[in-house]
C-alpha cells in the first residue's frame, strides 16, 4: 500500500482500486478541536480538487477537497459518534472516506511522505 | 495595513500561541500544550482562571464634564454614573444603529471608556466630529483574568480587589482594575502601563490556577454566555432594541430621549422592534455559522449572526437576527447549512449561566 499527500493537507492510501482519504496530522493541528465532519454520501462522484467534505472545528468550517477523482464507496461511521478522532488519529482511525479510483494517473501528481514532510517543513 | 503586535507578543509566542490577524493585530487564537486548544482553554476558564490579552481594545479618557456631550451619542445615563461604577453602553448612529459597544467608568478625575479594537479608530473619529477630545491611551495594556478562581488569584497579588463587586472598579497601585469581562464568568479587567504588563502577566501565569487563553475560547465563552460580538451580532444596521440590549437604554434617557436615533429606539421600546436577536439551540452536532439563513414555512425569516459549538454544553449553539414573529422562546426554526435544513429552537440566553458576583448578593 502506498500513501500519497496533497498540498491541501489530505492523504490518500491506495490499495488496488480503492483509495482511503483523510486529512493530515498537520491539518488537524491547524484546525483545532474537531466537532463535526460533514462526509459525502456513498455513491457520490468526486472530482480531484473539488469539494469532498467539510470539517467543523470549534472555530470554523473548513473545506476538504478530493485528493483524487472517484466514486465514494464508504465513509467512516466512527466520526459521527466521535469527531475528535480526527484530532487523535488523523492519519489512522480518523480517515474520512474511501473512493473507487477513476483515474490512477492522478496519483502521479501527488507527493510521497518525504516530499510532504519537506512541504510542511517549509510552511 | 501593517499588522501591529501586542505588548505581550513575545510571551504569547513563547507559550505556543498560534498567532492570527485580528483587529489589525497579531493575536493568539489558541495555545499549544496540554491545556491548549479551544475546548481545553474554554473549560479551564469555566473552572479555574484564564488570562486574556485584550490590549487591542481601545482605552479612552474623556473629561468628567464630557458626560453631557457623550449622552448625545450614547443611550446610557452617564451624568448619573457614580464614581467607580461601570456602565455598558453603545455608540449610535442617527438611525439608532450600533457603531460600537463599550464600557464607561466614572473615575475621580475622568470618564474611562473601553471600546472594541476593530472599531477604535472609527470611534475616535466620531467623538472628534462631535467636538470631543478623548485621550487615546495606547500606552496602556489591558488584561482580562476570568473564571471562578480569578478572585482568589488577584486578591493574592493585589489585596483588596475581592471587595469590588460586578461592574465596580478602582485604582490599585498603577493598575486600574474592574470586576468585569466578557466570558460570563466572574473576573477582572486590568489596565496597566505597557512597560509593566509583561512582568505582571508572567506573575499571573506563575499562579497555579492561571493559563493563557486565546481568542478562540474567548469567542466560545462569550457565545455560551449569550454576549453579542460587535461586527457580527451588532452592526450599524441593528438597534439596541433589536439586539436585545434594551437594558442599556437607561430609564432617564427613555424619558428624556435626546440621543442619536432616540426617536426610532424609543418607538421600538414602546411598540416592539421588527426583528430581534435570539439564542438558538441546534439539533445534532453540525454547527450553523454566521451567515446561515434562518428559515420557516414562509421562507427566510432571519440570519445567523454567530454560531459554533458550545463546549460546556457539548452541542452547537447560535445567535440569530430573526423577524419578531419568530422570536418567541420555544419557536421551532430551520437553519440552512450548505443546503441542509437543521432543526433549531429559540431559547433564552445565556446558554450557560453567568457567575457574576453582584453587589448585595450573598456568595
Amino acid at each position: 500500500m502506498t500513501r500519497y499527500f496533497t498540498k491541501d493537507h489530505e492523504w490518500v492510501e491506495v490499495s488496488g482500486d480503492t483509495a482511503t482519504c483523510g486529512i493530515t496530522d498537520y491539518a488537524q493541528g491547524q484546525l483545532g478541536d474537531v466537532v463535526f465532519v460533514d462526509l459525502p454520501t456513498p455513491g457520490k462522484t468526486l472530482t480531484k480538487g473539488g469539494d469532498a467534505a467539510v470539517v467543523e472545528s470549534v472555530k470554523a468550517a473548513s473545506d476538504v477537497y478530493a485528493p483524487v477523482s472517484g466514486t465514494v464507496s464508504e465513509t467512516n461511521a466512527d466520526l459521527e459518534a466521535d469527531p475528535a478522532l480526527v484530532n487523535t488519529g488523523a492519519e489512522t482511525g480518523g480517515w474520512f472516506f474511501k473512493l473507487t479510483l477513476s483515474d490512477r494517473s492522478e496519483l502521479d501528481s501527488l507527493m510521497d511522505e518525504a516530499a510532504y514532510k519537506d512541504f510542511v517543513g517549509g510552511l | 495595513m501593517t499588522e501591529l503586535t501586542l505588548p505581550l507578543d513575545a510571551l504569547h509566542r513563547e507559550r505556543g500561541g498560534r498567532m492570527v490577524a485580528f483587529a489589525g493585530y497579531a493575536m493568539p487564537i489558541q495555545y499549544s500544550g496540554e491545556f491548549g486548544g479551544i475546548i481545553a482553554e474554554h473549560n479551564w476558564t469555566r473552572t479555574q482562571a484564564g488570562l486574556f490579552d485584550v490590549s487591542h481594545m481601545g482605552q479612552l479618557e474623556f473629561a468628567s464634564y464630557d458626560d453631557r456631550a457623550l449622552e448625545r451619542l450614547l443611550p446610557g445615563d452617564l451624568t448619573g454614573l457614580v464614581h467607580g461604577h461601570l456602565r455598558y453602553s453603545m455608540l449610535l448612529n442617527e438611525n439608532g444603529g450600533i457603531l460600537d459597544d463599550l464600557m464607561v467608568t466614572r473615575r475621580p478625575s475622568d470618564l474611562y471608556m473601553v471600546v472594541n479594537g476593530a472599531t477604535k479608530h472609527d470611534d475616535l473619529a466620531v467623538f472628534r466630529a462631535a467636538g470631543l477630545a478623548p485621550r487615546y491611551r495606547d500606552d496602556l495594556a489591558l488584561l482580562a483574568l476570568q473564571g471562578p478562581q480569578a478572585v482568589t488569584v488577584l486578591e493574592r497579588l493585589e489585596p483588596g480587589v475581592a471587595a469590588l463587586s460586578f461592574m465596580r472598579a478602582g485604582q490599585f497601585a498603577e493598575m486600574w482594575i474592574s470586576r468585569s469581562g466578557y466570558t460570563g464568568e466572574d473576573g477582572f479587567e486590568i489596565s496597566l502601563p505597557v512597560a509593566e504588563v509583561e512582568a505582571f502577566a508572567r506573575t499571573l501565569l506563575a499562579q497555579p490556577e492561571v493559563k493563557p487563553i486565546g481568542l478562540g475560547a474567548r469567542d466560545s465563552l462569550r457565545l455560551e454566555a449569550g454576549l453579542p460580538l460587535y461586527g457580527h451580532d451588532l452592526t450599524p444596521a441593528i438597534t439596541p432594541v433589536e439586539a436585545g440590549l434594551s437594558f442599556a437604554v437607561s430609564k432617564r434617557r427613555r424619558a428624556e430621549g435626546g440621543f442619536l436615533g432616540s426617536e426610532i429606539i424609543l418607538d421600538q421600546l414602546a411598540n416592539g422592534a421588527p426583528r430581534c436577536r435570539v439564542g438558538l439551540t441546534v439539533e445534532g452536532r453540525l454547527p450553523a455559522r454566521e451567515g446561515a439563513h434562518v428559515v420557516a414555512a414562509e421562507g427566510q425569516v432571519g440570519t445567523v449572526t454567530s454560531g459554533g459549538f458550545g463546549p460546556a454544553l457539548g452541542a452547537p449553539i447560535a445567535m440569530a437576527m430573526v423577524d419578531a414573529a419568530h422570536a418567541p422562546e420555544g419557536t421551532k426554526l430551520g437553519l440552512d447549512v450548505r443546503g441542509r435544513i437543521i432543526d433549531a429552537t429559540v431559547v433564552p440566553m445565556p446558554f450557560f449561566p453567568k457567575s457574576y458576583v453582584r453587589q448585595g448578593a450573598s456568595k
